[in-house]
Order: structure tokens, then sequence, then C-alpha cells
């Protein structure tokens, strides 16, 4: 045999198709493709009732489908926007604005992403705090965790405007009632990651602890913390995406004029859905950003504490 | 010294009198240690053997306080097993290495010492001579999943012998190592022993290794766990590997193994 019997079905293996398939950019492509079809034909078949008034209203009766079809794509207010339409508001507001702009989504989500930050540092330092109580004594985990767990069965949306509402009349406005809203969805994954973190010595390890007569202090540091890593970078992936919500939630009840939150609130009241779904779009960007800061965290932690092979 | 005057004269470093041990499980209570007595004196290297599950490893849980017994009394350097572990009064090589994923060799050999509140300078130097000693020199910054796992114990035991603890407790050490790096170490360990006034309580299921390290071999019962022979061992204090072929050497070995034979066929019966 030659070797070009052997090469030529190789070739075939490694055409650029199969090769882009067989890595994560090809599926990803794809699934994005899919989305934003149906997407759509989604966005015509929502918009085709109005726009038949439209068309009915000018007396136009002879539009083809094809012009039907373009013109969904192209209502000031529709049900539901094109793709396009959105891209391009997005555009149009960010790449096209002054950051001061009061229009402009990057001052909006930069106003999000401080609150944001804020509640998601304190929601873990909180987190991990009562882990450590919970951990070192029977009475707090038996009297702290279900009040923990409870904590989250509230609705934040019937929350939020109380604690708005309560931290105004004291005189705490802007940013800090909006951060406290993000602490307290983002405390909660972090306590329940880190109680089971802290938990996850083996009974060896914590002998081994107890032969040097280890402080529980010592024990916490040099034990129990680097053990419990990788599950506090678990619940703040987790945490870090409550924030935003948080954070957005926050802005919605107090008639907030800046942040994702408050664009998503003036749209609703205009029917600006363009303006709703770019914000929409971009809080949607801005988790995916903010899970992937946690994840890349995550990775250079736990290679430098050698945990990650 | 103390051993010039002979271990009977010495200080008693560990005093077990009618010490039991019945763990409370789901299907029902098991007796794990019954009316122990056993008297370790400074200096001597005591060895338990016997078969799987007769309480070896339970009775050096109760010596270091990591189980307590219910019934009978125990003293440690003349005190209570939990004030000797508050005193640190012994290094414990467990029959797992148990190192930290966490921290490379030397630093898993240095964390008791940093418990202790050691200097860096003085870490540093424990820490090259007793990975010298197990012969892991030029492996210091590698984590323990990087080693196999006789490396690994062998680890755990240059981080026990970094305390510098009079007391020694070691639950099988050289289990999971290969003959040649056991007889190795096994020389290592006894002259660790015959140049320091180191006690030492060694379990292992080895016959050659209890007969050569040991100046006491207690040979255990299983079901309820128990002592059935004690055998003191006149072989002399610094002895070589040759001396497995003497006479003397096979003499005790034999005792020995009827003791464990008795074991065997005890649990059989
Ligand atoms: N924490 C525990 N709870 C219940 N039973 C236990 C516990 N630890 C040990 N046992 C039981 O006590 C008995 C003695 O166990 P131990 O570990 O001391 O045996 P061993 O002599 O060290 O055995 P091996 O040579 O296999 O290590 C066994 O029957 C075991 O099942
Ligand atoms: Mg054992």
């Amino acid at each position: 045999m030659t070797d070009a019997a052997y090469s030529s079905p190789m070739g075939k293996v490694d055409s650029p198709f199969s090769r882009l398939m067989s890595g994560t950019t090809g599926p990803v492509i794809v699934v994005v493709a899919v989305i934003v079809a149906v997407w759509y034909i989604a966005a015509a078949l929502l918009n085709a009732p109005a726009q038949r008034d439209a068309f009915q209203r000018a007396g136009q009766t002879d539009v083809t489908l094809a012009e039907f079809v373009v013109a969904t794509y192209a209502q000031e207010r529709p049900v539901l926007p094109a793709p396009h339409q959105v891209a391009a508001e997005i555009w149009a507001t960010t790449a096209e604005k002054a950051i001061t702009s009061k229009r402009s989504l990057i001052y909006h989500s930069g106003i999000t992403l401080s609150s944001t930050l804020l509640g998601f540092v304190l929601g873990t330092a909180l987190g991990i705090g009562l882990a450590i109580l919970v951990v070192h004594s029977r009475v707090l985990d038996k009297s702290l965790m279900p009040w923990v767990i409870s904590s989250q069965t509230i609705p934040i949306l019937a929350i939020a405007p109380m604690i708005i509402v309560v931290l105004n009349a004291i005189n705490v406005t802007g940013l800090w009632p909006k951060a406290l809203i993000s602490t307290y969805l983002s405390f909660f994954p972090v306590t329940v990651g880190m109680v089971k973190g802290l938990r996850s010595p083996e009974i060896i390890q914590l002998d081994l602890m107890k032969t040097y007569s280890a402080s529980g202090f010592q024990t916490l540091l040099m034990l129990r913390l680097p053990s419990a890593m990788p599950y506090l970078f678990a619940s703040m992936k987790v945490a870090v995406a409550a924030s935003l919500v948080g954070a957005i939630v926050g802005e919605l009840p107090t008639g907030a004029v800046a942040g994702l939150g408050a664009r998503l609130l003036s749209g609703s009241y205009y029917g600006q859905t363009v303006q709703i779904w770019s914000a929409l779009i971009v809080a949607a960007v801005l988790a995916a950003s903010l899970v992937t800061i946690v994840s890349i965290a995550e990775r250079v932690v736990l290679r430098r504490m050698g945990m990650a092979r | 010294m103390l051993n010039e005057q002979g271990p009977q004269k010495a200080r008693s470093v560990i005093d077990i009198r009618g010490l039991s041990l019945t763990f409370e499980t789901n299907d029902g209570p098991v007796h794990a240690l019954s009316n122990v007595d056993l008297d370790i004196r400074e200096g001597e290297f005591v060895s338990f053997i016997g078969p799987s599950g007769c309480g070896k490893t339970t009775l050096l849980r109760v010596i270091a306080d990591l189980e307590k017994p219910t019934g009978g009394e125990i003293t440690v350097n003349g005190v209570t097993p939990e004030e000797a572990r508050l005193a640190r009064a012994y290094g414990y090589v467990f029959q797992s290495s148990a190192l930290y994923p966490w921290r490379t060799i030397a630093d898993n050999v240095a964390l008791p010492l940093e418990i202790m509140g050691l200097s860096a300078s003085e870490r540093k130097e424990r820490i090259a001579r007793n990975l010298d000693l197990v012969n892991l020199g030029g492996f210091e910054r590698k984590y323990p999943w990087q080693l196999s796992g006789g490396m690994q114990q062998r680890a755990s035991i240059a981080r026990a012998l970094a305390v510098e603890p009079h007391l020694l407790l070691m639950d099988e050490p050289f289990g999971a190592l290969d003959e040649i790096v056991r007889d190795h170490l096994n020389e290592q360990l006894l002259k660790l022993w015959a140049k320091t006034d180191k006690t030492v309580v060694f379990v292992t299921h080895s016959i050659p290794e209890a007969v050569f390290l040991s100046t006491k071999i207690v040979v255990l019962f299983p079901r309820p766990g128990r002592i059935y022979d004690v055998i003191e061992s006149d072989l002399p204090r610094d002895r070589t590997l040759d001396i497995r072929e003497t006479p003397e050497f096979l003499k005790i070995a034999h005792r020995v193994r009827e003791g464990l034979r008795a074991g065997h066929s005890y649990e059989d019966s």
C-alpha cells in the first residue's frame, strides 16, 4: 500500500468543518445560530397581529409575505424585537455614546456592577463567617441554619422594597440599599457551600491535627479553610450571579434613575421593548463575564495550591 | 542514661490496667478491647502483632487519646492520655499517610512544626534532616499526589519524626513498602531509637519486622481484642539485619508465630 492510501481518508477526517466541530467553538456556533433562528421566527409570529392591523389602517392590502415579515422586524415597539434591532440598540447605546451619558448602557451597567460587586463581597464574607460559626458550634448549627434557609424562601421581590424603604428612612440611599439586597441573595449559596467545605476534611486529617494538639483556630486555618476552597469557588459562581439579580431587582422599586434595573423599568413604562431587551442582554453578558472571572480565579488559586492537576 | 540500667528499672511511659473499649454500632456492640494490661517503659521498642481486626489500631488510638476507653485505667507519662496529648508527648504515624494535598512534601513535614511555633530556620533544618532520613531528599517541592504510595508513607514518617517526640506511636508505618525499602527503614528506625531515648510503640503484621525491631512483642487475640502473649526479647540493642539468621532470633519468631496461629485458629472456630 502507498502512503496516499492512508493520507486520503486522513485528509477527510481533518477537514476544516470536522476540526471545528471537534472543538468547543463549532458546537457553540451551532447553538447560537439555532437560538437566533428561533428568535427571528418567534419575532415574526409575535409581531404579526400588530403588523396586520398597521397595514390595514394604512389601507395597504397588496403586501407580499416577504414585505410583511421584513416589516415585523422594523416596528418601533414590537412585542418581541428582532435580534438585529436589539444589537443595533446595544451598539447605539454603548459604542456610540459617551460613557458618562445617561443614555449609555455602559454607564448603567457600571452603576449596577458596583452594587453587585459590593453586595457580592459582603455576601461572600457573611457566608464564610456564618459557615465558620455553624461548623464550630452545634448550638449555632441548630439555631442559625434554619433562619439561613428560611431567609431564601421569602420572595426577593417582596423583601426588596421593604429593605429600600427602611434604609431610605434612615438616610441610607444610593449604592448601599441595592448592595444589601445583593448580599441577601449571595450569602446563602456561600454559607451552604462553605459549611459543606469546612466539614469536608477526612477524619484522619482531623485526627492528625488532634495529635499535634492544634487549636481550633489552627485547625481552621491549616486544614478546614484549605479543604473548603473548591467548595468556596463553586458557591461563589452561584453567588455572583445572584448578586447581579439582587442589584437589578434593587433598582426596580426605587424608581432608580440609573442602572440596568432602571433601564428595564423605564423601558416598560414607555413600552420600549427594544430598550428592555438590550438591558436584558447586557445583564446576561455581565453575569456570564462575572462567572467567568470567578472561574479563572478558581483555576489560578487551585493550581497555586496544587489542588488542580 | 536510663537505658543502661536496663528497661525494667526505667520510668513507666505507658501504664494500662484492665482497659476495655466497646464500640456501640448499629448492629450491636463491638468489643474492640477487653481487659488489657500492659506496661511500657522508657526506651522500650514494643510491637503489637495480631490478626486483622484484633484491636491493634484501637489500642494505639487509646494511647494517643484519639479514642476514649469504656473501662479500665491508662496513664501516659504518668498523666491521662488527654493531658499527654495536649503536652504533645507523642508523634503518631497513621496507617495511611494523611498528607494534606495542598501542601508540598516539605510543607507537610512543616505542618506540626508550624503548629508548635518553631522558627523558620529550625523548621528548614528539621525538614531537610528528616526527609533525608527517609530517603526523600529532593522531593521537597512535589505535591503528595505526585509521589507513589510508599513515598507518601515515608513522608508521613518524616513528618512524625520532625516533631522529635520522646514517644513514637506507629500504626503499620511500613506496610505499604517493598521489602528492600522496608529493611532500610527498619535499620534507620532502629538506629534512631538506639541513639535516642525514644520509646516506640509499633503495629505490624510482619513477624520478622516485629522480632527485628522490638524489645517486647505483644501478641493480640481477636473478638474481643485482648493480649495473648507478651514476649520479652533478649536480642542486643544494636542489631543489624544479619541477626535475622541467628537461632535466638528464630526462636523468638517461632514463639510469635505460635501465638498468631492460636489467634487465627481461635477466630476460625
Ligand atoms: N470507630 C469504630 N466504630 C466501630 N467499630 C470499630 C471502630 N474502629 C474499629 N472498630 C472495630 O474494632 C475492631 C478492632 O479494629 P482495629 O482497627 O483496632 O483493628 P486492627 O487490629 O488495627 O486491624 P488491622 O490489622 O486490619 O489494621 C474491629 O472489629 C473494628 O471493626
Ligand atoms: Mg489497624
